[in-house]
């Protein structure tokens, strides 16, 4: 009986096919598809219902489908065009199906079913994994991304190092800084460091803990360690958090901070000014003059 | 009655979620830079405690819009191992994790009022208001 199920299903697939465009068809005006071309989306179909009628003769999974849904994630097609697409099949083959035969008994109609899902049920599981696993794969990419971003240092000047944070600080990347200022301090031969936390939304107990930790480890190997960028609502926190932070120098801007900096390392800001007086005394002569 | 706007803290990022929701609520309610700011690590203070003590929990905020006084209230529940010591928690610089323990004698200066609900070994509730001045 399941036999004759895939016979009739296979024998009229041409009026399936035709039945399942048409509803497909349809969806789309006022659908997720509707930015593709139109070309682009009656080909896709067309090539969508030929896989699966291929998965159909093949019993199963074909290297066709494979490479459909490869393609088809590539290209950001939605899932739900897939799921969509396969649950049309799924009853239109039914519908046909039953319309095949004058008497449906209970049974009839259980083996009908049964049959079909047979088919449809590996493909969507097929396709969602193909999908799941590029999500996946993406996020992971991402966090790596953002790892990088994380707790960058910037060596501005001999002896002089940034780490300016931006958004928010958890557990892992509070453990990245204190890894990143301690490499960074010895690789670039740091006498102080400026961590800028500017960008830092919330300083609440935990960030302000591992900035202590990280500043002391910093004067355990023999460098500054200057805070900088301190809000003054981050300010006022802080303080009715009752945290001290009078062990290390703090500043409010990383310009006040850099002065401090170049100062502890034996340098000083020399403004030259004779430049400008020069090109006033031609100003003053021209319009004398 | 409201919907309570709400916060489950499952994972540490659960913590930025519950933050950001307290800290559109209290924009919304006139509150000034400094005090989001304070409402939001005090939020900070008490979802982390839920993620660290507890486990899971959550938080969730009522907004109070009387004709007398606004304000934002935070309310932190979980059904972790509860606080046996209440005096002693309260303490700065008491901490079981090795942490600075500032954070719940924090809270209780970042905030209006602050109220503990524990059992030991049922679990923590703590409502703590910010009033809009
Ligand atoms: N929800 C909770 N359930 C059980 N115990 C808690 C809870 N919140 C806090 N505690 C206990 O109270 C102690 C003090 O908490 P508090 O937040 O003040 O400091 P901390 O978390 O140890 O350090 P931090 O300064 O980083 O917040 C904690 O160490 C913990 O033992
Ligand atoms: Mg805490």
């Amino acid at each position: 009986m399941p036999k004759r199920v895939d016979k009739i299903v296979i024998d009229n697939s041409d009026v399936i096919i035709k039945n399942w465009l048409k509803i497909v068809s349809d969806k789309k005006q006022n659908d997720y598809t509707s930015s593709i071309s139109d070309e682009l989306f009656q080909s896709t179909n067309r090539e969508f219902v030929n896989v699966i009628f291929d998965s159909l003769g093949n019993g199963g999974i074909t290297t066709e489908l494979e490479s459909f849904s490869e393609r088809l994630v590539n290209l950001g097609w939605p899932l739900s065009y897939l799921t969509d697409g396969l649950q049309t099949f799924r009853r239109v083959a039914i519908d046909f199906v039953l319309s095949q035969h004058d008497k449906i008994d209970t049974d009839l109609f259980s083996i009908i079913l049964d049959r079909v899902d047979s088919w449809v049920d590996p493909i969507i599981n097929k396709l969602v994994n193909e999908y799941s696993g590029s999500w996946e794969h993406t996020v992971s990419l991402q966090r790596v991304a953002l790892q990088e971003l994380s707790a960058p240092l910037i060596p501005v000047m001999r002896n002089i190092t940034i780490m300016p944070l931006i958004g928010t600080i958890d557990t892992e990347r509070a453990k990245l800084i204190m890894e990143n200022l301690l490499d960074g301090v010895i690789k670039h031969n740091a006498e102080v460091v400026l961590i800028d936390i500017t960008g830092v939304p919330v300083v609440d107990t935990m960030v302000a803990h591992h900035i202590i930790q990280a500043a002391e480890a910093v004067r355990l190997i023999g460098a500054t360690c200057i805070l900088v960028g301190i809000r003054p609502e981050i300010a006022q926190t802080i303080v009715n958090l009752g945290i001290d932070l009078g062990k290390f120098p703090t500043k409010s801007s990383l310009r006040k901070g850099f002065e401090t900096a170049l100062e502890l390392t034996g340098r000083t800001i020399y403004r030259e000014d004779k430049k400008e007086t020069i090109v006033k005394d031609i100003m003053n002569q021209l319009s004398e003059g | 009655m409201e919907i309570k706007p709400c916060v489950n803290i499952r994972q540490e990022w659960d913590i930025v979620g519950a933050r950001q929701l307290g800290r559109e609520k209290a924009k919304e309610l006139g509150f000034g830079t400094v005090d989001q700011a304070r409402i939001a690590t005090a939020i900070s203070e008490l979802a982390r405690n839920i993620y660290l003590y507890a486990g899971t929990g959550k938080v969730y905020f009522e907004t109070i819009d009387r004709l007398d006084k606004k304000g934002l209230k935070v309310v932190a529940v979980d059904e972790g191992p509860g606080i046996r010591d209440l005096s002693q928690v309260m303490q700065d610089g008491y901490s079981t994790s090795g942490g600075l323990g500032a954070g719940l004698p924090g809270v209780k200066r970042l905030m209006d009022t602050f109220e503990i609900n524990t059992e030991w070994g049922e679990g923590t509730e703590i409502i703590a208001v910010k009033w809009v001045r």
